[in-house]
């Protein structure tokens, strides 16, 4: 079983090559946003280093989303340029459970920074969902938390999502939450690739062509349109209907 | 010597394509996914819409142009794709999917100038151009008068300081209710009316005889336009349009016949996406004639977006040697 695991869906631009269950290399590159630069580069390396080719993997695992728009697309359209020609099956994994899988056991929160005043959180507990990747306010994240947390338990955070929300979280979970160590706070696609190599054996693949982001969210524009907020929304004409003029 | 054989692929806007041509001036084939009916609805090209229908597209975009060219990944000498300018997240798809590819099955990869791409698809409809020639490139977001030394040489004589030509159209067919996209609809309803019932002004730049401005025409439509509606005059469309269309016209053509004369060039080529305007090629060609000089413009199919004309740029870089790594990366406001 050889495996390539890619995640960049948020700050860290992640690969890792796993081969029956044991984790041979991973390159992770965070201190640069540029996913288009560090990404194949890195991928380059592992490949040399591990000594595999794309005709030699059995599947590629991919953080699908939640997280960046431009991030996933970036991993995910590499992905499909991959691993097209040769019809190798692809893994989705949720970028949500990636993270999750940094710590691997016990209730554990990761959360997404998602703007506009929203998270991409769930929770899972010994890796298995209790709140399913969403996108919603934290305070909606940190209360259905509260309802999920068993007497005693503690809630382990991380994710990009943490140095925003961390006084909050604390302010409403106090002693019951704790945060992951900093070297395990971010994406990393070791943790895609364990789990990738799971769905793969339950046999939870899909086609090269098929293959899209989870984004969570439809975009702005539609939205907009849909709330009678947004006229005209093309790159030529940003045109908002004033406040008071909205249907 | 045998062919080169190479795949391009074009994401920077809202068309998907990909394309296999030979030696550069051959098409072996040239699919086109094209966005433009979602964008309609919203008055032009949303960018993260745009980027999400990429992504789904591109796969089957890339599949579709080696099956009509009959050709095999071992068979591609090089993938070309655009690497700007135009919308960043809509170029990363193309960057990083031909990115991908190129590594997994060990294809060199060329990063091209999508505007350089435009002026190559004249290679293809008329394989007898060889530069130097006068090249007057119009789309949506570019205006610019070069001449083209050689196939990698190119010299910007002028620009627009303003608005380009594209655009301006955009803004006009939205004013008059004609909607996205604007150039088309224009070109479309000015058949009917005269160009010669309402002035509007052909701007200049001072001093800088090859540059274009558009600003000033179209604050002059919109002018006119809400003087009529104050008045509460009827607007003829056809004859706005036509008039309008005139004086872009008239800017676009006078000055590449002035750049042509006064540089010595006696072939001049009209790329991008307004070239495919009706009124422009046939002024273009009219003026040519009266000079004397020989005139080209792509078929219509290679004005707009697509990714022939890309694989016809990258051609060239490749027999110059060029090639990416990497580290490609997407640029948005890359110069031509």
């Amino acid at each position: 079983m050889k495996l390539l695991a890619v995640d960049s869906s948020g700050r860290p631009s992640s690969v890792a090559y796993l081969e029956d269950s044991v984790v041979k290399a991973e390159y992770t590159t965070s201190d640069n946003l540029n996913h288009s630069v560090t990404l194949m580069p890195n991928l380059k390396k592992l490949m040399d280093e591990c000594c595999f080719g794309m005709g030699d993997l059995d599947c590629v695992a991919v953080a699908a989303g939640p997280g960046s728009f431009t991030g996933l697309r970036i991993g995910i359209a590499t992905v499909k340029g991959l691993t097209m020609a040769d019809d190798i099956p692809v893994v989705k994994v949720s970028s949500l459970k990636g993270l999750a899988q940094n710590i691997g056991s016990g209730f554990v929160c990761p959360i997404m920074d998602a703007r506009r005043g929203q998270v991409y959180g769930a929770a899972l507990r010994d890796m298995e969902y209790v709140i399913e990747d969403s996108a919603l306010t934290i305070t909606d994240f940190l209360a259905l938390v509260s309802e999920n947390l068993g007497d005693g338990e503690k809630a382990v955070f991380l994710g990009d999502g943490v140095p925003v929300h961390k006084e909050l979280i604390l302010e409403t979970l106090g002693e019951r939450a704790e945060f992951a160590h900093d070297e395990l706070l971010l994406q990393k696609a070791s943790s895609i690739a364990v789990l990738g190599e799971k769905l793969f054996n339950e046999g939870k693949i899909t086609k090269s062509d098929d293959v899209v982001p989870e984004y969570l969210r439809i975009p702005l524009a539609e939205q907009e349109k849909k709330e009678g907020i947004l006229e005209d929304a093309g790159v030529h004409s940003l045109k908002k209907i004033a406040k008071g003029n909205r249907k | 010597m045998s062919k080169v054989t190479i795949l391009g692929i074009e994401s920077s806007c809202d068309e998907t394509a990909a394309a296999v041509l030979e030696d550069g001036r051959t098409v072996l084939s040239n699919v086109i996914s094209s966005q433009i009916d979602i964008h309609t609805i919203y008055g032009g090209v949303v960018p993260e819409i745009a980027s999400r229908l990429h992504c789904e597209n591109i796969n089957g975009c890339v599949k579709k142009a080696l099956e009509d060219a009959g050709k095999d990944y071992s068979d591609i000498d090089a993938i070309a794709v655009t690497k700007g300018p135009g919308l960043v997240g809509a170029l990363l798809i193309g960057v990083s999917h031909a990115k991908g590819l190129s590594l997994a099955k060990n294809i060199p990869l060329i990063g091209v100038n999508h505007i350089r791409g435009h002026v190559a698809a004249n290679y293809i409809s008329h394989p007898e151009l060889k530069p130097p020639f006068v090249c007057l490139i119009v789309s949506g977001g570019h205006t610019h008068l070069t001449i083209v030394k050689d196939y990698r040489d190119f010299m910007i004589v002028g620009r627009s300081v303003d608005d380009a030509a594209g655009e301006c159209y955009d803004k006009v067919a939205r004013a008059v209710g004609l909607g996205y996209p604007g150039g088309p609809k224009v070109d479309k309803a000015a058949k009917e009316g005269n160009p010669e019932a309402i002035v509007f002004p052909r701007g200049e730049v001072k001093d800088r005889p090859y540059d274009f401005t558009f600003s000033g025409l179209k604050s002059a439509v919109l002018n006119y336009i809400n003087k009529a509606n104050m008045m509460n005059e009827e607007i003829c469309v056809p004859d706005l349009c036509a008039s309008f269309q005139q004086a872009v016209v008239d800017s676009l053509v006078s000055r590449t016949m002035n750049c042509a004369r006064a540089y010595g060039v006696k072939q001049v080529a009209l790329a991008g996406g307004v070239s495919a305007n009706s009124t422009l090629r046939a002024a273009f060609k009219a003026a040519c004639d009266s000079e004397g000089f020989e005139c080209f413009y792509p078929e219509p199919i290679y004005c707009t977006d697509n990714a022939a004309m890309i694989a016809a740029a990258g051609y060239h870089d490749y027999l110059a040697g060029v090639r990416d790594d990497m580290t490609l990366n997407a640029d948005p406001s890359l110069k031509l």
